[in-house]
């Protein structure tokens, strides 16, 4: 066949190809015509797969699309930081009261909660089966320095490796100094990926309750929770809003009514319902009519303890105007 | 090991002859993102070529380095720093790409340009250069003496666009950063393979890198019949 004929039918084929590829990645945002509400979210809320079933839910009723940028806490904040998120979903009381002060956040509300849990290989080595949480780690030291154990860290900034460190500081120890240490290992990504390395080496770690079912359902690592409830180990999911102040093209109306959706009894019940048919128990507690009817006081006690900002989930001057989303 | 494979590839089967709406929706898409960055690619690089490779011009062989270096990019470092220049804040940020299908493809193009450069370049090079001056004493133009150049080099040159194509499509890194692996905006075949991977779902994992692979084995083999029916 004539090269030049070859070329030019390559050609056509090829700009065919384009231009069906332009119109298709054009065509269902041209379609739809919603806004687009950009979350930035933790990838332990994502993972679990939690957000899709919200967003199904949500996106019926709205006509709002969500996208979910699934990264670590510490990034999710840096995204809306930069302008590139409406709103983030993030575990870290002390990064998001940063992030409030600093004024770029508004309109927190705490929307669910779960506990983290220690595992470790089923025969337990190290013996730290049913400690307290600081006992646990003080014992963690003592075997990992005697060559007994192993402990594998996140290292990324996430909203459990944020935990952890706190952790090791209640505990009395330096994490700096720690993290030299032959038996403390950082995997540096994240929980899932953690929790197998764990387990190759039968190593202990945090995790997040969410993450460990899954992966423990699923076959996919064999630890057992030995260290789990309690107060020091609560871990707990907030909304937070771009403060439409800072960042004048954040999408702050369709923000809290993002917000208003997953505090609402409707919203709630998602959390609540989630995973119980597959692992037998909920991943997420729902936290807003616990904390508005304090069913439970010890729980109450615990999250103001522990991701209250000056005495209330969010304080006033940072509620942009929202009361009714604070009854 | 053996059993999670071959479970990923029954249900990449069954997902295929079912016609898995999600399935073939993020295939399409991973198609036309990588291929319309593969056909901007080659658009601005194969000129390129042809000035470094038949060109006569001083530091022309620093700018085939420069090239040559970033065949090695990593691809998360290029998604970053596209990123930092695509975001709101960013010098870029008033295009509003940032998290849709084009800025993965203009990153992917650039990702996949030094390769385009390199591969085409080289071949050009080990083309005769009489052809060039037969062309040219037989009264052809410049350009068209360059043309008569690279059609002796086609070969190098489908090689050079397939391998890229197929380094765009397989690439996370630029994907992840720029696009956010948003579903149903941005979701392409190497994100939905990470997430499935972080969520513990093995066998899903492992069917959606078959068909990424079949993919890639289906445009190798097309661009190679096409490449056969030339030469004959």
């Amino acid at each position: 066949m004539d090269k030049n004929r070859v070329i030019v039918i390559l050609a056509i084929g090829l700009i065919a190809i384009s231009a069906s590829g332009v119109v298709y990645i054009l065509q269902p945002r041209a379609e739809q015509g919603k806004q687009a509400l950009v979350v930035s979210t933790t990838t332990s809320l994502f993972d679990t797969g939690v957000l899709d079933e919200i967003e199904e839910v949500f996106e019926a009723e709205n006509s709002i699309d969500l996208y979910f940028i699934s990264v670590g806490t510490g990034l999710a904040i840096q995204h809306a930081k930069r302008g590139d998120a409406d709103m983030i979903l993030v575990h870290a009381p002390s990064q998001e009261r940063a992030f409030l002060e600093e004024g770029y956040g508004v309109c927190r509300k705490i929307i669910a909660y779960n506990f983290f849990a220690i595992v470790g290989p089923e025969d337990d080595v190290a013996g730290i089966r049913g400690l307290p949480p600081t006992d646990t780690l003080a014992k963690m030291v003592e075997k990992g320095r005697a060559g007994e154990a192993i402990w594998v860290s996140r290292g990324d900034d996430s909203g459990t490796h944020s935990k952890e460190k706190g952790l090791w500081a209640s505990a009395g120890f330096d994490y700096a100094a720690l993290r030299d240490e032959d038996w403390y290992r950082e995997s540096g990504t994240g929980m899932g990926k953690t929790l197998q390395i764990a387990e190759e080496f039968q190593a202990y770690a945090l995790t997040d309750m969410g993450t460990y079912l899954k992966y423990s359902e699923e076959g996919l690592v064999a630890l057992e929770v030995l260290v789990g409830e309690g107060e020091e180990l609560i871990n707990i999911y907030s909304a937070i809003a771009v403060s439409p102040s800072t960042n004048a093209d954040a999408n702050f109306d369709d923000a809290v009514t993002f917000i208003k959706f997953l505090v609402s009894d409707e919203g709630q019940a998602i959390f609540s319902d989630y995973g119980v048919d597959l692992y037998g128990s909920s991943l997420f507690l729902p936290a807003v009519a616990l904390l508005r009817e304090e069913a439970d006081p010890d729980v109450v006690g615990w999250i103001e303890d522990f991701a209250y900002i000056e005495g209330s989930e969010c304080p006033p001057e940072y509620r942009a105007d929202q009361q009714d989303l604070y009854g | 090991m053996v059993s999670e494979i071959l479970e990923g590839l029954m249900r990449a089967l069954a997902l295929i002859v079912s016609g898995d709406r999600t399935l073939i929706e993020v295939t399409l898409r991973s198609v036309a993102i990588s291929g319309l960055a593969t056909i901007l690619a080659a658009g601005w690089s194969i000129p390129l070529s042809i000035l470094i490779g038949l060109g006569k011009f001083r530091g022309r062989f620093l700018l085939r380095g420069v090239f040559n270096a970033f065949l090695g990019v990593p691809t998360v470092t290029l998604g970053l720093v596209l990123y930092l220049l695509f975001s709101r804040s960013g010098p870029l940020g008033s295009l509003h790409l940032l998290y849709t299908p084009w800025a993965i493809v203009l990153g992917q193009a650039i990702l996949i340009s030094p390769i385009v450069v390199s591969f085409v370049t080289n071949t050009l090079e080990a083309v005769d250069p009489e052809i060039r001056s037969l062309a040219l004493t037989l009264g052809a133009s410049e350009t068209r003496a360059h043309l008569a150049v690279l059609r002796e080099s086609i070969d190098g040159v489908f090689l050079a666009v397939t391998g890229s194509f197929n380094r765009a499509i397989a690439e996370l890194g630029v994907a992840l950063m720029l696009g956010g692996n948003i579903r149903g905006v941005t979701r392409v075949l190497t994100t939905s393979i990470a997430l499935e991977t972080a969520r513990g779902e093995i066998a899903l994992s492992i069917a959606l890198a078959a068909v990424l692979m079949l993919i890639v084995a289906t445009v190798s083999l097309t661009m190679n019949l096409v490449q056969r029916r030339m030469n004959t």
